[in-house]
C-alpha cells in the first residue's frame, strides 16, 4: 500500500469505482447496465457548463449557498483551547446538507428523462430533501422508510407527504434504514426504465459514492476559501460526523491533499463501543460487502448484518461510504466515536453557549471537537461541520429529559 | 465432467428439460431441509438450488425474504448449509446441488476456505447474486480450482457485450432472469424469454436456465419448451411458509407441486 504522501487523493475512485480495495459494483445483474448509464450521464454532465451553471444557480437561490462559517467564540472560550469554527449547513433549505446532493441528482434525473424518483431514508432528512426537489421539478416521488423509523420520526413523514411524496413503510428485516435501502433497490430493479434512485449518502454501488461526494464537496470548497478569508489561515483540524459519511466527505474532500490539515470522522458509539450497541463500523467493524460496495460493516461472525444503535437516527446505519474505509486504511483520516451521552451533552452546550440548536448527528462532531480543542493552542483552528439543525430532534431530546411534548 | 454438466447431458439424451427447485436452507427450521431435498429429488428435481440465508436479500421478493428471516431465527449459517449438503450427499451422490446467496457470508469465511469446504461437502455450483463477473475474477479462479461451477445471471437489461462477458465467466449453466424485478413477482412473457435465450445462445454452448415468475405447471411447461432448465423458487417457498407450523407436511406439499410441474414439462 502506498504511503499517505504518495497518494493523490483526487485520483480515486478508479473507473469501476474502487477506492483501494473498497467500493466497486456489487449488485444484481439487472442493475449493471442502468448503473453504467448513470455513470455515463454523471461523467458527461459534470463536464457540462450548462448543467453546472444550473446547479450553481439552484444552490445559490434555492438552497441559499454559500452557507457561512461562524466563529463560535463563546464555545471556544468555554472549551479553553483551539478556536472552533462551524460550517453552517444547518442554514440550508430543508435544514441540512442533504439537499446539496438531492438537487444535483434530481437535475441529473431530469436530464436523463426519468419521471419517477425513489429514495431511502432513516431519520427522514434525506427523504424530505428528496421530496422537496421532486416537488419543485414536478417528479413523482416514492420514499422508502423503515417502519421503526416511521414511528419515531412522525413529523418528517408528514413533511414528505405534504410535499407530495408517497412514504412506503418497510416491514422487512430490522425495519430501519438498511432495510429501506434494500426495498428501494428492489423498486429500482423493477421500475428501472423510468425511475431514478437518489441515494442519500456516499455508499451504494459505483457511481454513487463518487457522485454524492462530488455534489457534497461544495461544503469543503466553500469552507476552504471562507476559513482563509475569515481566520487568515488554514484549519488545523476538520471534524465531521460519519453515518454513511456524506457530510464528512463533502467537507474533507477538498482538503485531502492539504497534508497539514488533520481530519477526524466521528462515528456513533451509541451506548459505548464495548457494549456492542453502536453504529461505528469503522471503529469496531470489519470489511465486507453490502448495498453494492465493499466497505467496513457491522456484522456477526456469520456475515449477517447486525442491528445498530444510536440516539441519532441519521447515524444508525451498519455500513459506511467506501472512501472513508480507504481513508482510514491509508491513514489520511482518523475515525473516532462518541457516545449518545457525549453527543447529548454537546447538543446542550452549543445550544446554551451559541444559541444554535444542532442536529443530534452534528452533535457527535461537536462532542469530539470538545475533546480535541482543549488539547490544542488558542491560535489553532478546528473547523466543525454543523451538518444539520436540531428542530427534528426536539421530541427525542425532550423524551430523554423526561418531557412529553 | 462436473455433476451439473453430466446431468444436463443425461437430460438432453432423454430429450427432457431440467427442473431446478429452490428452497432456503433452514426454512422454517434446520431439520426440515435435508429430507425436503430428498423429497424434491423423488418428485423430479434434476438439480437442487439451496438458498444460503442472508439478513439483507436485496434481489429477493417478500416470499424469499421471509424464508431468510425464518431461517435466521435459527441462526442458520453458511457452515450449517454446507453441513446440510454433506448430509444430503451421504445418501445422494447423483443430484447436483447449487448454493444461491449473497457475497457477504462468503467474504467472512474467505474465498479459499469456503471453496474447499463447499467442494468437500459436495457442492457443485454457486450463484452469488451480488457479484458480477467484473468483480469475480479471483473468486471464479478459486472456485474453478475446486471444481465448483460459477453460475451467473443474465438480465433483460444485459447488453450483448455484457452477455458475452457473463457467458465467458460462467460455468455449469447460464441463468436467465425472465423479467426486470425481484423473485416472486409474476409477469412472465414467454416470447420475450425465448428471444433472450436465442441471444444468450449466440454467446455460449452452456445450457441456459430460466427463473423468476415460474409459479405453476403451466408456466413451467411454457418455459420448458424454450429453456434447458426451469428454475422455480417462490412458488415452492410459499408452500413451505403455508406449512411452517407443521414441518411434516412441508415435503409432501412441495413435492406435489414439483411433480405436477415435472409431468407438465414432460408432456412437451
Amino acid at each position: 500500500m502506498p504511503t499517505e504522501e504518495q497518494i493523490d487523493f483526487n485520483s480515486v475512485p478508479d473507473e469501476r469505482g474502487h477506492f483501494g480495495p473498497y467500493g466497486g459494483l456489487f449488485v444484481a445483474e439487472t442493475l449493471m447496465e442502468p448503473l453504467d448509464e448513470l455513470r455515463q450521464a454523471y461523467e458527461k454532465y459534470m463536464q457540462d457548463e450548462t448543467f453546472l451553471a444550473e446547479l450553481d444557480a439552484d444552490l445559490a437561490h434555492y438552497v441559499g449557498r454559500p452557507s457561512p462559517i461562524y466563529h463560535a467564540e463563546r464555545l471556544s472560550r468555554e472549551l479553553g483551547g483551539a478556536q472552533i469554527y462551524l460550517k453552517r449547513e444547518d442554514l440550508n433549505h430543508t435544514g441540512a446538507h442533504k439537499v446539496n446532493n438531492t438537487i444535483g441528482q434530481a437535475l441529473l434525473a431530469k436530464r436523463m428523462g426519468k419521471t419517477r424518483i425513489i429514495a431511502e431514508t432513516g431519520a427522514g432528512q434525506h427523504g424530505v430533501a428528496t421530496a422537496t426537489v421532486a416537488a419543485r421539478l414536478g417528479l413523482e416521488c416514492v420514499v422508502y422508510m423503515g417502519a421503526v423509523d416511521i414511528a419515531r420520526q412522525e413529523a418528517n413523514v408528514y413533511r414528505m407527504r405534504l410535499l407530495g411524496a408517497e412514504v412506503v413503510g418497510v416491514e422487512s428485516g430490522s425495519k430501519t434504514l438498511k432495510d429501506a435501502l434494500n426495498e428501494a433497490m428492489r423498486d429500482w430493479v423493477t421500475n428501472v426504465d423510468n425511475t431514478f434512485y437518489i441515494i442519500g449518502t456516499v455508499a451504494g454501488p459505483h457511481p454513487y459514492p463518487a457522485m454524492v461526494r462530488d455534489f457534497q464537496a461544495v461544503i469543503g470548497r466553500e469552507a476552504r476559501e471562507q476559513i482563509q478569508q475569515q481566520a487568515g489561515a488554514m484549519p488545523d483540524a476538520l471534524v465531521a460526523c460519519v453515518g454513511g459519511g456524506s457530510n464528512a466527505i463533502g467537507l474533507f474532500y477538498p482538503f485531502l491533499n492539504d497534508s497539514d490539515v488533520a481530519i477526524y470522522g466521528v462515528e456513533a458509539a451509541g451506548d459505548g463501543l464495548e457494549t456492542g450497541n453502536h453504529a461505528a463500523p469503522l471503529c469496531a467493524g470489519r470489511p465486507g460487502v453490502l448495498h453494492g460496495n465493499r466497505t467496513y460493516l457491522m456484522e456477526d461472525q456469520d456475515g449477517q448484518i447486525i442491528e445498530t444503535h444510536s440516539v441519532s437516527a441519521g447515524l444508525d446505519y451498519p455500513g459506511v461510504g467506501p472512501e472513508h474505509a480507504w481513508l482510514k486504511d491509508v491513514g489520511r483520516a482518523q475515525y473516532v466515536a462518541v457516545t449518545d451521552q457525549e453527543a447529548l451533552a454537546a447538543f446542550h452546550t452549543l445550544t446554551r453557549t451559541e444559541g444554535i440548536i444542532p442536529a443530534l448527528e452534528s452533535s457527535h462532531a461537536l462532542a469530539y471537537a470538545a475533546k480535541l480543542a482543549p488539547t490544542m493552542n488558542k491560535d489553532q483552528i478546528v473547523l466543525v461541520n454543523l451538518s444539520g439543525r436540531g428542530d427534528k430532534d426536539m421530541h427525542t431530546v425532550a423524551a430523554l429529559d423526561g418531557i412529553e411534548l | 465432467m462436473s455433476r451439473i454438466s453430466g446431468r444436463f447431458q443425461q437430460l438432453k439424451s432423454e430429450n427432457r428439460t431440467a427442473l431446478i427447485p429452490f428452497v432456503t436452507a433452514g426454512d422454517p427450521a434446520p431439520g426440515v431441509t435435508v429430507p425436503l431435498m430428498h423429497a424434491m429429488v423423488e418428485a423430479g428435481a434434476s438439480i437442487i438450488e439451496l438458498g444460503v440465508p442472508f439478513s439483507d436479500p436485496m434481489a429477493d421478493g417478500p416470499v424469499i425474504q421471509k424464508a431468510n428471516e425464518r431461517a435466521l431465527i435459527h441462526k442458520v449459517s453458511l457452515r450449517d448449509v454446507l453441513a446440510m449438503v454433506k448430509e444430503f450427499r451421504s445418501q445422494d451422490q447423483e443430484t447436483p446441488v447449487i448454493l444461491m446467496g449473497y457475497l457477504n457470508p462468503i467474504e467472512v469465511v474467505g474465498y479459499q476456505v469456503f471453496a474447499e469446504a463447499a467442494a468437500e461437502a459436495g457442492v457443485d455450483g454457486l450463484i452469488t447474486v451480488d457479484i458480477p463477473p467484473e468483480e469475480a475474477e479471483e473468486f471464479c479462479r478459486i472456485l474453478g480450482k475446486h471444481d465448483i461451477d460459477p453460475v451467473f445471471l443474465v438480465a433483460p437489461t444485459s447488453t450483448p457485450e455484457r452477455i458475452k462477458r457473463i457467458c465467458d465467466a460462467a460455468g455449469g449453466f447460464v441463468y436467465s432472469v425472465s423479467f426486470k424485478g425481484i423473485t416472486g413477482a409474476a409477469k412472465l412473457d414467454v416470447d420475450a424469454v425465448a428471444t433472450k435465450l436465442e441471444e444468450i445462445r449466440q454467446h455460449t454452448d452452456l445450457p441456459v436456465g430460466v427463473g423468476f415468475g415460474i409459479k405453476d405447471p403451466a408456466t413451467a411447461q411454457a418455459v420448458g419448451r424454450v429453456a434447458d432448465a426451469v428454475i422455480v423458487g417462490s412458488a415452492l417457498v410459499n408452500r413451505v411458509e403455508a406449512f411452517a407450523d407443521q414441518p411434516d407436511a412441508i415435503a409432501p406439499a412441495v413435492a406435489e407441486l414439483l411433480a405436477a410441474m415435472r409431468s407438465a414439462m414432460d408432456e412437451n
